[in-house]
């Protein structure tokens, strides 16, 4: 058995939009990367995908938001984790984000970052295993 | 760690996802943790669901999940998918079939992956069962992949063991992997509405006939999930299974032979790893290796005289 | 086309060639396209030797209608410019729409937000957060009356992008023509109603296949009685490509959706002349300017020849393929924005050289954000420098002869035909997504595209070569949250004002037809009349056709 954690990653999509390029390709890299990948499906509500990361005690939840209700839905889900206990959780945006909207989620501590259509996938891993490397 | 176990056994769900990954992880205190829930454990009765990949047993579980919950029974569903061997990632996609059931109360449900585990059925998946029975769910369900010798784990961990199969394409059932006919208290011909389901079943039918003299006699329940159909009669099929193992004595003695293997596993790991974690402290094996490999010794004189080296308890 | 004898002589002279550039340097590069397709230093007539003139290329305007479906192309007429939008509310809409036209648009598109496209009104739970942000909200008959305000139904084509629900917004602007004092027959437009990409691509999906199949060919029959010059479908690849496909498969699975409704319609009964003319196609323009032109007169041929030979199509129209392009939106950055004017030109002008019939280019920011006004104009401004100033509107289809361009479109027929035999040996397309074959091939093609450009194999400039750190923040479009609380009191007070009881009659006969096989328009153009909501009336079709879930492939 392998002496390092296996990092668990809910990668979920929120809200009505039903672009799931990003989110599948992500959850291949995270997956390539040794990581064990929970995928909420679409059309999941903030409630929904609260609840799945709390029952797979994930490390990460990441949000992929193409539809412009980032604003809405990603401080509603992270609200949600607090009422659990999970605000440790990591939580990771995804999509179409304006650079201000990105700074003020992060601002607010309600997400660890955002990446945007383009991101390398090496560097989303490497932001991650950053961050977990305690 | 103490608090975890009181919550669990209290029915705070957070401390079920925890203790599950304290387990996945090889807690140090896993062990102890185990021992404090086990005289808890024994009162769920498990449903093993097995089949390849895409013939619809997450579909099913979807399914069933409404009707068991019409009867007011909670349900902990454990859903295993396969570990890359070269990455050792997995992606978990079970849950999203059952993400209806996500805000139900009485329903949990936790993806996992082999972990290397050859049997497609881990020691941790085993152990995280009995978490959702300590936890006091009256039924578990476990879902696995269907590959390699996942079907003959689960009929040792399963009380009444569901095999999911689908119509081919051309003619009859999908070629029948070896001890699959044997294993299965109910099978579930899925996709029923593809041509030559009525065939299929025949064919299964036939190869039943030819195989088991015992005294149940697996039911084939033609589904098609994805419309709803006959889950009714697929769950009726596996409740007529369980009254039948807990009515004939079945059941005890199947408890039993798990209870068994299980101790006779959970000694072999300890005693594997007590030698081995000996072996390397006294022992260079590289150097031993390399002289085996050069003919000068062979592996197995080497064993013994390895073995003799060591003892198995402190 | 080409005689034994020069064939023979150009052999001679291209292996001498091969001889002398032995020596000669090759850059350190894979000569791909973007969907890797490996392509040949040099085409010469060698590579297209078999081709008869006739046969593959034919002229404009006639079988097999490789250079074009119409006989005089943008001699005749140009291609229309239809930039795709909508956001906000029907007045924010409307104003965007009546600028568009005052720039020189020649045809609308409407863009419809989220709630709207997944069949739920602006004020359910679910539509919390989303009402306006990526599209238009229309919740009824009196929104979509205000978005088409001042503009005159009867001289404006409109294209509504729009699946799921597709039958009630169209009810609602056919409902709406009639208002405003247009016959049924004058209307002309297109819906987008292509269910199949849905479930392959697109992802917005209400009802399960056979209901969805059944609402389609409800349409066809509908419009061909009433409403004769609607395109009642928009066979899609747009979202095939966006979801990370390569163009064989764009190509391919797009054709093949068209040939399952084709299947739809005969199967129901409908003489296949009767509807085919009507079918209209959308497809992507990538980065790769030679595939994507060899990409759609492929597709053109493909098409007319299937129609005629497999379907028995005799009127001509049957046969035309006639398609609207979009620009690639999964390839802009959000690195330097502006390098994206550059990408689009390059796209727009591909389909121009593809013998496209109308363009949508997108606009540069469209990667942060819906594009502002300055932006969009900049985008309709390309399309009109190519029109007006480049001259490759002035012969139709200019590339046809090339070597490399005859070879490529025959090279990605053949590749499409696989595809065609690939999806025949799964029993068709509708079991093929069932089994989710489509949806694999492009979970493969969008990983392997995302990997080589993390590798460095495939560049992107700004983003993985030629990147500065300067950046030069634009505007971006900002939706006030306002519109939603707007929008949700409008509907508030439309159910306060509309005759309730009417609603809930149209809505009981609505099930009732659901039920059955009658064609359902006229019952859901009588509620749409009513003013009863899209979300109502999708609320009553589910309750009869039930809801799709997927089965989600990596």
């Amino acid at each position: 058995m392998t002496s390092e954690k296996i990092i668990r990653v809910l990668v979920a999509k929120p809200g009505l939009d039903g672009h799931d390029r990003g989110a599948k390709v992500v959850a291949r890299a995270l997956r390539d990367a040794g990581m064990e990948v929970i995928y909420s499906g679409l059309h999941q509500t903030p409630e929904q995908i609260a609840e799945s990361a709390m029952q797979e005690d994930v490390d990460i939840v990441g949000l992929s938001i193409l539809s412009g209700a980032h604003m809405t839905l990603a401080p509603r889900i992270k609200e949600l984790l607090k009422e659990k206990n999970m605000e440790d959780v990591l939580m990771l945006v995804g999509g179409i984000i304006p650079e201000d909207d990105a700074r003020e989620l992060v601002e607010k501590g309600v997400v660890g970052k955002v990446f945007t259509p383009g991101e390398p996938l090496e560097n989303i891993v490497g932001y991650i295993r950053e961050c977990f490397r305690n | 760690m103490q608090h975890l176990v009181a919550e669990l056994l209290n029915g705070k769900r957070r401390s079920v996802a925890k203790l599950i990954s304290m387990i996945e992880n090889d807690h140090p205190d896993k062990r102890q943790l185990l021992t404090e829930i086990y005289a808890h454990t024994g009162r769920a009765y498990v449903i093993g669901i097995t089949g390849a990949p895409g013939s619809g047993k997450s579909s099913l579980v979807d399914n069933l999940l409404y009707k068991i919950r019409s009867e007011n029974l909670t349900v902990g569903v454990i859903a295993v998918d396969p570990t890359s061997p070269f990455t050792g990632g997995a992606i978990l996609g079970d849950r999203i079939r059952m993400q209806d059931h996500a805000l139900d109360p009485g329903i949990f449900v936790r993806s996992m992956g082999t972990r290397g585990s050859l049997g497609g059925l881990s020691r941790s998946t085993r152990e995280a069962i009995h978490v959702l029975d300590a936890f006091g769910k009256d039924l578990v369900i476990v879902e696995t992949v269907g590959v390699g010798q996942s079907e003959v784990d689960i009929v040792k961990t399963a009380d009444t063991t569901l095999v999911v199969l689908t119509p081919a394409g051309g003619d009859g059932v999908q070629t029948i992997k070896a001890g699959i006919m044997e294993i299965a208290d109910v099978f579930a011909l899925n996709k029923s509405d593809l041509p030559n389901a009525d065939r299929a079943a025949a064919e299964i039918k036939i190869m039943l006939d030819m195989n088991k003299e015992d005294c149940w006699k697996p039911p084939i329940v033609q589904t098609v999930s994805i419309k709803n159909e006959n889950i009714d009669q697929l769950w009726e099929a596996l409740k007529k299974h369980r009254h039948y193992m807990e009515g004939s004595g079945r059941l005890l003695e199947a408890r039993r032979k798990r209870v068994a293997r299980e101790l006779t596993e959970q000694v072999e790991y300890l005693v594997k790893n007590r030698i081995w974690e000996q072996v390397k402290e006294k022992i260079d094996l590289e150097t031993l290796i390399n002289a085996i490999t050069l003919r000068e010794k062979d592996p197995y004189s080497a064993s013994l005289e390895l073995l003799d080296k060591t003892h198995v308890t402190e | 086309m080409f005689d034994e004898k020069s064939l023979e002589k150009i052999k001679r002279g291209k292996e001498q060639w091969e001889k002398g550039r032995e020596h000669l340097p090759v850059r350190d590069n894979k000569f791909t396209t973007i969907s890797g397709e490996e392509i040949g230093d040099l085409y010469t007539p060698l590579d297209i030797a078999e081709i008869d003139y006739d046969k593959d290329l034919g002229f404009p305007g006639s079988y097999p209608y490789t250079r074009g479906v119409q006989g005089n192309m943008y001699r005749g007429r140009l291609w229309t410019m239809r930039q795709f939008s909508g956001f906000g509310d029907a007045y924010d809409s409307n104003q965007r729409y009546r600028y568009l036209l005052e720039q020189g648009q020649t045809g609308l598109s409407v863009a419809f937000d989220m709630p709207t496209i997944m069949g739920y009104d602006s004020d359910h739970e679910r539509a919390l957060g989303e009402v306006g942000r990526c599209g238009v909200a229309i919740d009824s008959l009196d929104d979509m009356e205000v978005l088409f305000d001042q503009i005159p139904l009867d001289r404006v084509t409109t294209s509504m992008t729009i699946n799921g629900p597709a039958s009630i917004l169209w009810c609602m602007y056919l409902a709406n023509a009639e208002k405003q004092g247009i016959g049924l027959d004058k209307v002309g437009g297109t819906i987008q109603n292509d269910i199949l990409k849905e479930y392959i691509a697109q992802k917005s999906w209400i009802f399960p296949p056979e209901p969805s199949m059944r609402l389609i060919t409800d349409i066809f029959s509908f419009a061909a009685d009433n409403v004769p010059r609607w395109n009642t479908i928009s066979i899609s690849g747009y979202h095939i490509r966006e979801a990370g496909s390569t163009a064989v498969q764009e190509l391919a699975f797009t054709l093949a959706d068209g040939f399952a409704y084709v299947e739809a319609g005969i199967k129901v009964g409908l003489d296949v002349d009767t509807f085919a003319p009507r079918l209209s196609f959308f497809f992507n323009s990538h980065m790769d300017f030679f595939e994507e032109i060899c990409k759609y007169r492929a597709a053109r041929r493909i098409w007319s020849r299937r129609m005629k030979e497999r379907y028995g199509a005799k009127d001509p129209r049957s046969l035309m393929m006639r398609f609207h392009t979009q620009t690639a939106g999964c390839s802009l950055t959000a690195k330097e924005p502006e390098n994206n004017i550059i990408r689009t030109t390059l796209e727009a002008l591909a389909a121009v050289l593809g013998g496209t019939q109308s363009l949508h280019t997108n606009s540069m920011d469209e990667v942060l954000a819906l594009p502002t006004e300055k932006a969009v104009k900049i985008a309709l401004r390309t399309q009109q420098v190519i029109a007006c100033e480049s001259g490759v509107a002035n012969t139709i289809d200019p590339l046809a002869g090339s070597y490399f361009v005859e070879a490529l479109t025959n090279k990605m027929e053949a590749e499409a035909e696989e595809y065609f035999a690939r999806i025949d040996a799964l029993g068709g397309v509708l079991p093929a997504i069932d089994r989710g074959f489509m949806q694999q091939e492009i979970a493969d093609a969008a990983y392997v595209y995302q990997k080589a450009i993390d590798d460095e194999e495939r560049i992107v400039v700004g983003v993985n070569r030629y990147t500065s750190n300067d950046e030069m923040p634009i505007e971006l479009l900002k939706i006030d949250p306002a519109v939603e609380r707007k929008q949700v009191k409008r509907l508030a007070e439309l159910k306060s004002r509309r005759d309730n009881l009417r609603v809930n009659n149209c809505l009981s006969e609505l099930k009732e037809t659901a039920k059955g096989s009658e064609n359902i328009i006229p019952r859901i153009l009588d509620a749409v009349k009513a003013y009863a909501t899209e979300g109502e009336i999708v609320s009553a079709l589910k309750e009869i056709f039930g809801e799709y879930k997927e089965k989600p492939l990596f």
